[in-house]
């Protein structure tokens, strides 16, 4: 633990991506054998189930400082992180003890089915035998939300330079679910490694929202347009008679869309698609909304499939007849994509259209109106370009239209966490309804720094009520929340659910009264209906 | 015997006020910071070693009497002293004691010995007015010798590496205890004006910090792999950034929690407090033998309330208008 600590503390110090490569570079050069491939896991984001409840990790941790339950909550919302205030409480270090990576790992699996009287002892025992920095990596672990400040593209870069290999071939290899008990980093990085993981998909080509002119790209004819959809985006595979479907999470949902199971008997062997997963009846796209809650069932009735029926429109063709097609140019790709869809989906697979565009003109009024085409803007793509891997610039864009938006007065607030722990930066705002203030959102990011201090030191003069780490506050500020979709909800006390709330502006020339209302919000969903 | 009023701690008997916030006509001064030695008063009294500080900061010209620790003065039969407070240097604590009872304002103070200032020493009271800036338990600062064998580590790895390095900290005070432990076979040093200014002071007074003042006419782009000391207000301004090459690093106990580390955007975080963590407050609070305890400054609710719960004191939350605990230095 002590070489993951060093790693975790370097790359957790600094802001500088060389410096985070470099640090995990030291790491996987100097760390035990065994524990690499636990480290690739971690880094990556796969997190250990957690094996005790956060209830009874306080509890412990409390008794073991001689603290009343009520000093270390206060201590807790101070710091804003539970791993780091249990850290910080506990008496000093007792005995020194090395344990690997792969053997806290395994502990923490072996505790799940321990009773809590056991529990709480191997969790002590570990605790008194750790430095602070430790102990709040191991804190971390267990309360299953550590992150470790690198990127996926930065840990395949380490590893690249580790291994000495091409990031694309990381990249790959990386990609779907594997277990790091059942792996070493020869089985993962080996070059022959792939044959068998007929189940792996492609990285995905992620595209960056467009931030210069259009005309910038050069010529239209140069570019392949088509409708951004807000679905699920997801690749289809099938290889030796067998489909699996992966969500770019990189979640395998296969089981999720019974819809496509039949696709393993039509597509030919060695197809790879690329397509956005989104609920469609009668030549139109549903909202998001009616997949989303079918996509959270364990068990999906009959019921479901019929009132949010998926298809996915396909962009893009990966492997045809086992061969890798990345290299080849777009156009040449869609070509071989209508083909795939004509013959072999049955309706179950749509081809995205391309869209026919004079100029750029054109294309800038479409995508103002996309609402109107059920869809949230447009992909630009270059005629020539290749797949490639990750979110790259210059040959893919998005171009999303402009969110929609609604004035909201400032209800409560709350402290956040990691980065902003200890401030007021969670804000939960309301419309008015009659004389009421119903609250309708929550929106964590889209002020400055320089704002969120100013807004934390006036919560702090202005609260009204305390309720543990939310603080009610006086009704006197107006911020403009933007949002990419909206619903109405049962669930919400103001009847509606947002998709994507954030802050675009405080709104400090509006006084409270010029808040949008609850029939604004109605309103808006009304738009939206064909 | 004393009162917390609107212009600050007061004791009517002896018509004196402590570390007042408005202009007052008597003011005894617990130490150099500017939230405690106001401008605008028309009598100080403080330790010898503050004098000089108080002349720098607030004037040649104010009418300051300097006193030694332990030497005791008598206003209108109120017996006043002052005691080594251990915050910085000429810091004190203040006694005053009438007819048997017995007063102590701490002022700022800490227990761990910094090795420039007289280290702190316990005085026993019935009443004792106690700051709260690290109150909270998740404040437990490593050993300081530690934190100056990173910060050379730290100094001597960036020179090497071709970096300069800034260590941000308050000019008066910690300032003079981290050039006090640099070690100077690594490099040069040199000194924002703010802090030189400070150690002129002090060098006139029998103090010897080493340091190069930098002035506005010299060739900052040839400082390599030297160690700048500057106080927090030079942070991201056109100053700081003529040193680079350069990292930067933020001296303060606030460093002890990441998300203070992450925010103030610097590339170090060390902990080094003139003020007590956790355990000092608590040890320093009952070495006094006071059954009153009056908390101010910092986490005083919290605070407050354990000194009653745990310890059976009669401790309650005083309002004063001393640097708030917020996320800076």
């Amino acid at each position: 633990m002590k070489a993951f600590t060093t790693m975790f503390t370097t790359v957790d110090q600094t802001t500088k991506t060389n410096q985070k490569i470099q640090a995990m570079v030291d790491y996987f050069t100097h760390a035990e054998e065994e524990d690499k491939i636990f480290a690739v896991s971690i880094l990556i984001g796969n997190k250990p189930k957690r094996p005790v409840k956060t209830s009874e990790l306080k509890e412990w941790a409390a008794q073991l400082a001689d603290l009343p339950m009520w000093l270390f909550e206060e201590s807790y919302y101070t710091v804003g992180d539970l791993a780091e205030a249990i850290a910080l409480v506990l008496p000093a270090q007792k005995k020194e003890q090395q344990v690997s990576l792969r053997e806290t790992l395994a502990l923490l699996a072996r505790l799940t089915d321990l009773p809590s009287e056991e529990k709480k002892e191997l969790i002590i025992d570990y605790w008194m035998s750790a430095p602070l920095a430790e102990r709040f990596v191991f804190n971390k672990l267990i309360t299953g939300n550590f992150r470790m400040g690198v990127s996926r593209q930065l840990v395949i870069k380490a590893l690249a330079k580790y291994l000495d290999k091409e990031q694309t071939s990381i990249a790959h290899q990386l990609m779907g679910k594997w277990n790091p008990y059942e792996e070493t980093m020869s089985s993962m990085f080996a070059a022959e490694s792939q044959l068998d993981k007929s189940y792996i998909p492609y990285p995905f080509f992620l595209a960056y929202q467009l931030d210069s002119e259009p005309e910038d790209l050069g010529a239209i004819s140069e570019w392949c347009i088509e409708k951004k959809l807000d679905g699920i985006r997801g690749q289809i595979i099938v290889r030796n008679k067998e489909i699996f479907v992966w969500s770019r999470g990189e979640e395998l949902l296969t089981d999720k869309f019974p819809e496509f199971t039949s696709l393993q008997d039509s597509l030919p062997n060695g197809t790879v698609l690329d397509g956005e997963i989104i609920p469609w009846r009668d030549g139109q796209p549903l909202p998001f909304q009616v997949m989303q809650t079918r996509i959270g069932r364990k068990n999906i009735s009959p019921k479901y499939l019929k009132e949010a029926p998926l298809v996915m429109v396909c962009f893009d063709v990966l492997e045809k007849d086992g061969v890798d097609l990345r290299e080849r140019p777009l156009m040449e790709r869609r070509e071989l994509l209508k083909e795939i869809i004509a013959k072999h989906t049955d309706g179950k697979l749509l081809l995205s259209a391309a869209m026919d565009f004079t100029n750029w003109q054109e294309v800038a009024v479409f995508r103002e109106n996309a609402r109107e085409y059920n869809c949230e803007g447009v992909m630009l793509k270059r005629k020539t370009s290749p797949y490639e891997t990750g979110r790259r610039r210059g040959n893919w864009w998005k171009w999303k239209t402009d969110p929609m938006t609604v004035d909201g007065v400032l209800l409560y607030a709350q402290s956040g966490h990691g980065r902003r722990a200890n401030l007021f930066t969670d804000y939960t705002f309301a419309v008015w309804d009659g004389e009421l203030l119903v609250p309708f959102a929550k929106a964590y990011s889209g002020l400055t720094d320089k704002e969120i201090n100013e807004l934390d030191n006036w919560v702090k003069r202005n609260t009204l009520e305390k309720f543990g780490p939310v603080r009610s506050v006086k009704p006197e500020f107006v911020f403009e929340i933007a949002f990419e979709g909206i619903n109405s909800s049962p669930r919400h006390k103001s009847g509606v659910a947002l998709r994507f709330p954030r802050i675009l502006r405080w709104r400090k020339d509006k006084s409270v009264k010029e808040a949008n209302t609850k029939n604004d919000l109605l309103q808006l969903i009304e738009a939206q209906k064909p | 015997m004393l009162e917390f009023t609107d212009k600050g701690i007061y004791c009517p008997r002896a018509d004196v006020y402590i570390d007042p916030w408005k202009p007052v006509k008597s003011a005894i001064i617990t130490h150099g910071h500017s939230d405690h030695a106001r401008m605008g008063n028309g009598h100080y009294i403080c330790h010898k070693d503050t004098v000089a500080i108080l002349r720098l900061r607030l004037g040649l010209n104010i009418a300051v009497q300097g006193v030694d620790y332990n030497e005791g003065i008598s206003i209108n039969g109120v017996k006043i002293s002052l005691h080594p407070a251990g915050h910085i240097i000429g810091s004190a604590q203040v006694r005053l004691e009438y007819k048997g009872e017995i007063w102590v304002v701490s002022g700022d103070y800490k227990l761990i010995p910094d090795g420039l200032s007289v280290p702190f020493e316990p005085v026993k009271c019935h009443h004792f007015i106690t700051e709260s800036t690290f109150g909270l338990p998740i404040y437990k600062f490593p050993p300081t010798q530690d934190i100056y064998t990173s910060i050379n580590e730290w100094w001597q790895q960036n020179s090497a590496e071709g970096f300069n390095s800034i260590v941000i900290a308050y000019a008066l005070g910690k300032s003079q205890s981290i050039l006090h432990h640099l070690d100077q076979s690594i490099g040069e040093i040199y000194l924002h004006g703010a802090v030189a200014n400070v150690n002129n002071t002090l060098n006139e007074n029998g103090h010897n910090f080493p340091g190069i003042w930098v002035t506005p006419e010299m060739d900052r782009k040839a400082i390599k792999g030297s160690m700048i000391v500057a106080p927090p207000s030079a942070l991201s301004t056109p100053w700081m950034s003529k040193f680079s090459p350069s990292r930067k690093a933020l001296c303060s106990g606030w460093m002890q929690l990441r998300g203070a580390r992450r925010r103030s955007g610097v590339d170090r975080g060390f902990v080094l407090s003139d003020h007590c963590d956790w355990n000092q407050l608590n040890e320093a609070v009952l070495a006094t033998g006071a059954e009153n305890i009056y908390v101010t400054h910092g986490y005083q609710t919290t605070y407050a309330k354990w000194l009653t719960e745990r310890y059976h004191l009669n401790a309650v939350e005083m309002k004063t208008q001393f640097e708030p605990a917020t996320g800076d230095v």
